[in-house]
C-alpha cells in the first residue's frame, strides 16, 4: 500500500505533549510525518475533521479467554472487539486453560496470537504454577519465550513469602509483576463491595480492607525487593493513597484503574429501579465500590498518580451471568464501551482529557516498558510509531450488546448512552478499521 | 372491613372476585409495598383467619389454581404453611424439593421455573439459599413468584405474619417499639420485618453482637429509620415487642461469636430482661428455635409468648397473599 494521510483532526499525543490541529502521514508501515497541510502523494486520505487523532490505545489488562474458554471469547473475536474500542496493543492475562506457566505453553499461545489477532497482543505469564499460588512458574523460561509481565490475575499471590521471591526473580528478569491485590481471608468469599448495598441485598461483602491490606503488603515487598510492581485494578480510595505515598518516596510501583470502577459504583448491583436488580453484569472482581472511591480514582487519574486505565475486559458466556448473583462469574466485557464511558466522564467534567489519553497510551507503555517490544508504542513518533486511533469525541450512541463484536455481552451499560466513537484504527501502519462512508 | 368473597362451602365454585386493588405479579419482599398494600394483606388475612376458625376452615376461592412450592433449602414450617394455605382455598399444590428433582441433575433455576410454568403452575412459592434468586426466577416466568425466603435477603410472608400478629395484639403498631435481637446481618426475617415495620410507623431497634449487626442500616430515613445497638439490656426497656431470631450454630464455628454461652449471657431473652419491657410486651420468634438459646424456656412458653400464634397466623397471611396474587392474575 502507498500510505495514508489522516487529515484535519486534533492530534493529541501525551508522550510529546502535543495537542494541535495537524495531519498525520503514515508511510512504509510507520508514522512518517505529523504536520499541517500535508499534501497527499498518492496516499489514501481519511477525513478526521471533528475527530481526535491519538496513538493507538494500550491495554495492560484483558482476558481473551483462549485457550480453554472459547465459549466466552477467542483471540479472534476479542481482538476484533479491542480494535473497535481503539485498542491496538493488548496485554493478555494468563487465566486460560492451560495457563501459560511454562515456555512451551506460552510459545503455543504466541503462535495462536500470530495467526488470529487483529491487534498486537502481548502475553502476560503466570507467577505461580497453574496460578495456584503454591510454587513459582518457570519464570526465566517464560521471560525467554516473550512474556511482557507476570501475573496470577483473578487470584492474588496470597503467600507473602512466595510473593517476595516472585518479585525478586521477576525483577532480576527485568519484568514487572502485575498483582491482583486481595487478602483472600479477609475477603472471605464476598461477591460485591461490603457496605450499604451488600447489607441491603443480603449479599456477602468484600471489605475495602481486603484490598487495602494487600496493597500495603505488596508495597512493602516492592520496597524491600526494589523490583517493579504493578498493581492491577486498584478500586479503593485508601489503596490508591498508599500507592501515591509509596510513589512519592520513589518506590518502583505503577498502577491501573478500570473504566468500570471510574464510571460505576456498587449501586449498579441494585440497579435503578425500586426493587433490587441483583445485576450479575455488575459483578466484577475487585467489586464496584462507593462513590467516594470512584471520585478518588478519578482524582488519581487527573493528578497523574494512576499510570494506566486498563479495561480488565472479561467476556463471559450468557449462562455465566444468567444465574443467581453469587453464582455468576465476575467480569465486564469492556473493550467496546471503555472509550465511550471515559469520554462521558470527560464531558461531565470529572475526567481530564489529556490525563485520560495519557493513561491509555504513554502511561501503560511506561509501566510495562513496552517501547522495547512495540517501537514508538503509545506515541506518534515519526519513524517509529505505527498504531493510531481516530475517534469522534462528540458522537453520542447507545450501548446495544446485540451489536457487540466481543463474544461477551456482559455489561451493566446495555442501553446507556455514551459519548465518543472510534472512527478509524491503524495497526502496524495498516488501516484495520476504516471509517464508515457517508456517516450521518 | 375489606370485601372478600369467600365461598361458603368447599364444593362451591370460586366466584369471580371483584378487584382487590393488588397490582403485583410477585411478592419478593416487603420493601416495594406501600403501607396501603401491607394493610390490604393484613385485612385480607383477617378474613382468612375467620375462615380458618370455622369448623371446616376451607373455601374454594383458588379452585383451578396450581401452586408449586419449590424449595432449594430445608424447611418445615414455611413450606407446610404455604401448602395448608393453598389447599384451604382449593388450589392444587405440587411440592418440589431440590434433592431428587431435575435441579439435582444440574438444571438452572430459570429452566426449572419455565418448566413449571409450562406444566401449568400459576404461582411458584420459592425458597432458595442464594440472595436474590427469586428475583431472577420472577423475571423469567409469567407465573407469580412468592419469595419463601432467599439467602440472607428477604422473607416477606414471615414479616407480614409478624406484623399481623402484632396488629392483632397491639392494634396499630405506629409508634410502638419493636426490638429485634440476634443475628441481624444474616437474617432475611430481620430485613423484611424492618421494611414492613418502618412502613407501618413502628420504632425498630436492631440488637445483637457487633459481628452480627448491620453497619449501614441505622438511622436511615428512606427505608426504615432504625436504631442499632449491642446493648440488649438497654434496648429492651419499654419495648412493646421483642423478636428473637434464630442463631445458627455456624456463627460460632466461623468465629463471629465466641461461644453460644457468651451469646446466651448477653442476648438471650430471659425473664429478667423481659421484665424491663413494657407491660404486656409480646415475645416473638420466627422459628425454628434453639431450645434454651435465643429465648429462655420459661419465656418462650410463658404468657407473653405469641410464638405458636405466629405459626397459626402464618397460614392466614399466606392464604391472603395467595388469594391476592391469584385473583390479580385472573384480571
Amino acid at each position: 500500500m502507498s500510505g495514508l494521510i489522516i487529515r484535519g483532526g486534533r492530534v493529541v499525543d501525551a508522550a510529546s505533549k502535543l495537542d494541535a490541529a495537524l495531519d498525520v502521514r503514515l508511510r512504509d508501515g510507520v508514522v512518517a510525518e505529523v504536520g499541517s497541510g500535508l499534501a497527499a502523494d498518492g496516499e489514501e486520505v481519511i477525513d478526521a475533521s471533528g475527530c481526535i487523532v491519538s496513538p493507538g490505545f494500550v491495554d495492560l489488562h484483558a482476558h481473551l479467554r483462549e485457550p480453554g474458554f472459547e465459549q466466552k471469547g477467542t483471540i479472534t473475536t476479542e481482538t476484533r472487539a479491542a480494535l473497535r474500542g481503539g485498542f491496538t496493543t493488548v496485554c493478555a492475562m494468563p487465566n486460560t486453560k492451560p495457563a501459560p506457566d511454562s515456555g512451551p505453553v506460552l510459545e503455543a499461545l504466541r503462535e495462536r496470537i500470530a495467526r488470529d489477532a487483529v491487534v498486537r497482543v502481548l502475553p502476560i505469564a503466570c507467577v505461580t504454577r497453574g496460578r495456584e499460588g503454591r510454587e513459582l512458574a518457570e519464570l526465566s523460561e517464560l521471560a525467554a519465550a516473550g512474556c511482557v509481565a507476570f501475573s496470577d490475575d483473578g487470584s492474588p499471590v496470597a503467600d507473602g513469602r512466595l510473593m517476595r521471591r516472585a518479585l525478586e526473580l521477576c525483577g532480576a528478569l527485568g519484568l514487572p509483576l502485575s498483582e491482583h491485590s486481595d487478602d483472600p481471608v479477609l475477603n472471605g468469599g464476598g461477591v460485591m463491595n461490603e457496605g450499604r448495598v451488600s447489607e441491603r441485598l443480603g449479599l456477602a461483602g468484600q471489605p475495602a480492607a481486603a484490598e487495602i491490606v494487600a496493597i500495603a503488603r505488596n508495597l512493602a515487598l516492592c520496597e524491600t525487593t526494589g523490583a517493579r510492581l504493578h498493581l492491577a485494578h486498584v478500586s479503593t480510595a485508601r489503596g490508591l493513597e498508599l500507592v501515591a505515598e509509596a510513589k512519592s518516596r520513589g518506590v518502583p510501583v505503577t498502577c491501573e484503574v478500570t473504566p468500570s470502577h471510574l464510571f460505576l459504583t456498587e449501586e449498579a448491583v441494585f440497579g435503578s429501579g425500586p426493587a433490587p436488580a441483583y445485576d450479575t453484569n455488575a459483578r466484577i472482581n475487585p467489586p464496584l465500590r462507593t462513590e467516594a472511591d470512584r471520585k478518588a480514582l478519578l482524582r488519581g487519574v487527573n493528578e497523574g498518580i494512576v499510570d494506566a486505565i486498563a479495561t480488565d475486559h472479561a467476556p463471559h458466556a450468557i449462562e455465566d451471568k444468567l444465574c443467581e448473583f453469587d453464582a455468576a462469574a465476575p467480569g465486564i466485557s469492556c473493550f467496546e464501551t471503555a472509550l465511550g464511558s471515559l469520554l462521558l466522564l470527560v464531558e461531565r467534567g470529572e475526567l481530564d482529557l489529556h490525563r485520560m489519553l495519557a493513561a491509555l497510551t504513554a502511561g501503560p507503555v511506561r509501566a510495562f516498558d513496552l517501547g522495547k517490544r512495540v517501537p514508538g508504542a503509545g506515541s506518534l513518533t515519526p519513524g517509529r510509531s505505527s498504531d493510531v486511533v481516530v475517534f469522534d469525541p462528540a458522537r453520542r450512541w447507545r450501548v446495544d450488546v446485540s451489536r457487540f463484536v466481543s463474544k461477551g455481552r456482559n455489561t451493566p451499560l446495555n442501553g446507556v448512552e455514551l459519548v465518543g466513537e472510534v472512527r478509524a484504527v491503524v495497526v502496524r501502519g495498516e488501516l484495520k478499521l476504516a471509517p464508515e462512508p457517508a456517516n450521518g | 372491613m375489606l370485601e372478600v368473597e369467600l365461598g361458603e362451602r368447599p364444593e362451591t365454585a370460586a366466584p369471580e372476585p371483584a378487584g382487590t386493588g393488588w397490582r403485583h405479579k410477585d411478592l419478593l419482599d416487603t420493601d416495594t409495598l406501600t403501607s396501603e398494600e401491607i394493610n390490604l394483606v393484613l385485612d385480607t388475612a383477617e378474613a382468612m383467619h375467620e375462615v380458618r376458625s370455622r369448623p371446616v376452615g376451607k373455601v374454594a376461592t383458588l379452585r383451578g389454581t396450581t401452586v408449586v412450592t419449590l424449595f432449594y433449602e430445608q424447611s418445615t414450617r414455611t413450606r407446610a404453611s404455604f401448602e395448608v394455605a393453598a389447599k384451604a382455598m382449593g388450589a392444587d399444590v405440587v411440592n418440589l424439593t431440590a434433592s431428587g428433582s431435575s435441579v439435582e441433575k444440574g438444571e438452572s433455576l430459570i429452566d426449572t421455573v419455565r418448566t413449571l410454568e409450562a406444566i401449568g403452575a400459576d404461582v411458584v412459592v420459592m425458597r432458595h439459599g442464594r440472595s436474590g434468586a427469586p428475583y431472577l426466577a420472577a423475571r423469567h416466568t409469567r407465573a407469580s413468584v412468592i419469595n419463601g425466603g432467599d439467602g440472607t435477603h428477604a422473607h416477606p410472608t414471615q414479616a407480614l405474619l409478624d406484623l399481623f400478629t402484632m396488629r392483632r395484639h397491639l392494634g396499630d403498631v405506629a409508634g410502638r417499639k419493636v426490638v429485634i435481637v440476634g443475628d441481624i446481618v444474616h437474617s432475611r426475617v430481620a430485613r423484611s420485618n424492618l421494611w414492613a415495620l418502618a412502613s407501618a410507623g413502628a420504632l425498630v431497634t436492631l440488637c445483637g453482637p457487633a459481628t452480627l449487626l448491620p453497619r449501614t442500616l441505622a438511622g436511615r430515613g428512606e427505608s426504615g429509620g432504625c436504631e442499632v445497638t449491642t446493648d440488649f439490656d438497654t434496648a429492651v426497656e419499654g419495648a412493646d415487642v421483642v423478636m428473637a431470631l434464630r442463631i445458627q450454630k455456624e456463627r460460632q464455628e466461623s468465629g463471629l461469636i465466641p461461644s453460644l454461652r457468651d451469646y446466651v449471657t448477653n442476648y438471650q431473652l430471659n425473664a429478667q430482661r423481659l421484665a424491663r419491657a413494657a407491660p404486656g410486651a409480646l415475645v416473638m420468634h420466627p422459628g425454628p428455635m434453639n431450645e434454651g438459646v435465643e429465648v429462655a424456656p420459661e419465656v418462650a412458653h410463658g404468657v407473653a409468648s405469641v410464638i405458636e400464634e405466629q405459626v397459626t397466623n402464618g397460614v392466614a397471611v399466606r392464604m391472603a397473599v395467595l388469594y391476592l396474587i391469584a385473583t390479580a392474575r385472573r384480571q
